[in-house]
């Protein structure tokens, strides 16, 4: 196995996951593995199947064949509202946040899968739901703390800037206390600070809330950054796998790259 | 809930409580009507306003809460206080049953499904079957409860009262089910639902039990309806009905909760107004309304009232940081409130 040994057990498998729509097969047999405590990058050219292995993860695309593994039960018996349960948090490509709420309910929201009062016990106020509110508010007050959106807690998420909804999403998908955070080209948009600060913020997400990070990413300085190891994707299928260094060097990522630039 | 706010609500009450003293029985009547669907408008916009599934066939709902009432006291001498717990329940179920293959609808598709459920409504319940039961054409005729325990009421004024009790019960329940994490995942269904489910929501379940509670609301309402109006007849919950609804929803503001008072006095005095203004196109008056109205309020009544007292707040306070109120931001405001 490649990677840094010095990380936990098996989180993540996958294992020869297939997806075809019609005539396209946006993945063909994909596998490997991720670690926990690891910060795993996933790239490749345009329409090379990223986003379709995330929209797996999250059970939003069905999988044609293949088994995933997630902290040691299979992922594909899981339906799709609990998978924010089973501990996989993410952010989306395209933003899809709650567009009339405010940052604070989007994060608040986060906190769903985290918490169980239901129908009747909201309508007639049953003790135990303030008490969960509480907590709720208190968690998503932290991150919202964590990613400096304190001044625009209240504001409503559609009238901020597209670097401040990015953050929300984070936030939102941090409230889930993930054990493994997808993240679907974060830094996409964002201007070369916002970069580099980027890259600081997910390895403290790793390092301080021991959250493992599977990263989409075309901004290859920052993969190659923060990655311990770097999966490599090209028209459905895995070309490469290894240390940021060696995928780098890899004759058919580069001519996967280099034929993208043509 | 501000201490302005909750000021205006206990000034509100009283207002409320004084009313019946002041005006006709007739008028006693109207508004014991207005809190009838500003129950019914509640359970309408619990679905459309905050959960985004269109409804166009709601009457239905209502229809078979009047009809539940009806029957349980003309046919099984039920008291008519113990009539809505059971209507409630019975629309509860029909509501969460439909709602179910209703799921695989979306927006427009949804509308046209609950229109048929609402054209076919008068029909069912003149079906010659259940006759025996509903009364047929004829529908059925109940009698005014008196006001209990010796209470210097009249029948009219008591049962403004009750009603505006259950109405108060009902708003409750209803502000605390929107005010925390139910509330909070309705309206992320409606503004994103693939994000809300990859959030943990499970979609199907919160979008069936919304039904299920919306139809429970506008069925009470029926139930209340039928009580206070005495008669319940199949030609009374025609597909107009369904149609007043949502308007009522629309004016009074969707996603707010005071917006269904406001809508139901629109619909409930509206068309009386413009039947008074002509005998002979009064539906024509009532559309110009229609129309002057969500020109002038395009978030609904609630809106314009609520960016009015902003507007009153600022100056007061001469505006410190946060109270420039925008209308998107207002909307954030009625959406978590
Ligand atoms: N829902 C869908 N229906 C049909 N085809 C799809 C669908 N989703 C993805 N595809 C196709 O699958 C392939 C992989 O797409 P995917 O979005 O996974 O690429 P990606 O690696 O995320 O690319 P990008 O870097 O541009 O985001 C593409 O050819 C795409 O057109
Ligand atoms: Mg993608």
């Amino acid at each position: 196995m490649q990677g840094d040994t010095k990380n936990g057990k098996c989180l993540l498998a996958v294992n020869d996951v297939s997806v075809h729509f019609g005539g396209i097969v946006a993945l063909d047999g994909i596998s490997f593995d991720v670690h926990s405590g690891q910060i795993v990058g996933l790239i490749g050219p345009n329409g090379a199947g990223k986003t379709t292995l995330f929209n797996c993860l999250s059970r939003l695309y069905p999988c044609d064949t293949g088994k995933i593994d997630f902290n040691g039960s299979p992922l594909l018996s899981i339906p799709r509202h609990g998978i924010a349960q089973a501990g996989i948090g993410r952010t989306f490509q395209n933003l899809a946040l709650f567009r009339t709420m405010s940052v604070l309910d989007n994060v608040m929201l986060g906190c769903h899968s985290r918490t169980s009062s239901g129908f009747f016990a909201n309508a007639v106020r049953l003790p135990r739901v303030p008490l969960e509110e509480i907590a709720s508010t208190a968690k998503a007050g932290e991150l919202i703390a964590f990613l400096e959106l304190g001044g625009v807690a209240q504001a409503r998420v559609s009238d901020l800037p597209f670097g401040t909804q990015k953050r929300v999403e984070l936030a939102r998908a941090l409230a889930s206390e993930p054990k493994l955070l997808l993240l679907d080209e974060p830094a996409s948009g964002l201007n070369h600070e916002e970069v580099s600060a980027l890259g600081a913020l997910i390895r403290h997400i790793r390092d301080e809330l021991h959250v493992t990070v599977l990263l989409v990413e075309h901004h290859m300085s920052l993969v190659m950054s923060v990655s311990d190891k770097v999966v490599a994707l090209n028209f459905g299928r895995k070309i490469a796998e290894g240390t940021p260094a060696e995928v780098q060097k890899h004759p058919e990522v580069i001519q996967a790259y280099l034929g993208d630039a043509q | 809930m501000s201490r302005n706010k909750l000021i205006f609500l206990v000034v509100l009450v009283l207002v409320a409580c004084a009313l019946p003293f002041l005006v006709s029985n007739y008028r006693v009547f109207q508004f014991t009507l207005v809190l009838v669907y500003a129950i019914a408008l509640l359970g309408l916009n619990l679905l459309t306003g905050y959960n985004g599934q269109i409804s166009l066939g709601h009457g239905a709902f209502y229809a078979i809460g009047a009809y539940t009432a009806a029957i349980l006291m003309d046919k099984f001498g039920f008291p008519y206080w113990a009539t809505l717990p059971i209507a409630g329940a019975v629309c509860l179920v029909v509501g969460f049953l439909f709602g179910l293959p209703a799921l695989r609808l979306e927006g427009i598709y949804l509308a046209l499904a609950t229109f048929a459920l609402g054209v076919s409504m008068p029909q069912l319940l003149k079906y010659h079957h259940l006759e025996k039961w509903t009364g047929g054409v004829q529908g059925i005729v109940i009698t005014k409860p008196d006001a209990p325990f010796g209470l210097p009421l009249n029948p009219d004024q008591w049962l403004y009262f009750f009603t505006l009790v259950v109405m108060l019960l009902m708003f409750l329940f209803a502000w605390n089910l929107l005010r925390g994490r139910i509330g909070r995942a309705l309206i992320a269904i409606r503004d994103h639902h693939v994000a809300a489910e990859a959030m943990g929501v499970n979609t199907s379940i919160y979008k069936s039990l919304t039904f299920g509670v919306s139809a429970l609301y506008t069925g009470i309402a029926g139930a209340l309806g039928a009580i206070a109006v005495q008669f319940v007849a199949p030609d009374s919950f025609n597909i107009f009905l369904s149609i007043v609804f949502l308007v009522g929803i629309v004016i009074g503001g969707l996603a707010s909760i005071p917006g269904a008072i406001y809508g139901a006095i629109f619909i409930q005095f509206i068309p009386n107004i413009a039947d008074e203004l002509s005998k002979a196109a009064p539906w024509a008056i009532f559309g110009i309304f229609m129309i002057g109205f969500v020109y002038a309020m395009p978030f609904g009544i609630n809106g314009a009232i609520r960016m009015l007292l902003a507007r009153f707040g600022r100056k007061a306070q001469t505006g410190g940081p946060g109270s420039t109120i925008t209308e998107s931001s207002l909307k954030t405001k009625e959406a978590s409130q």
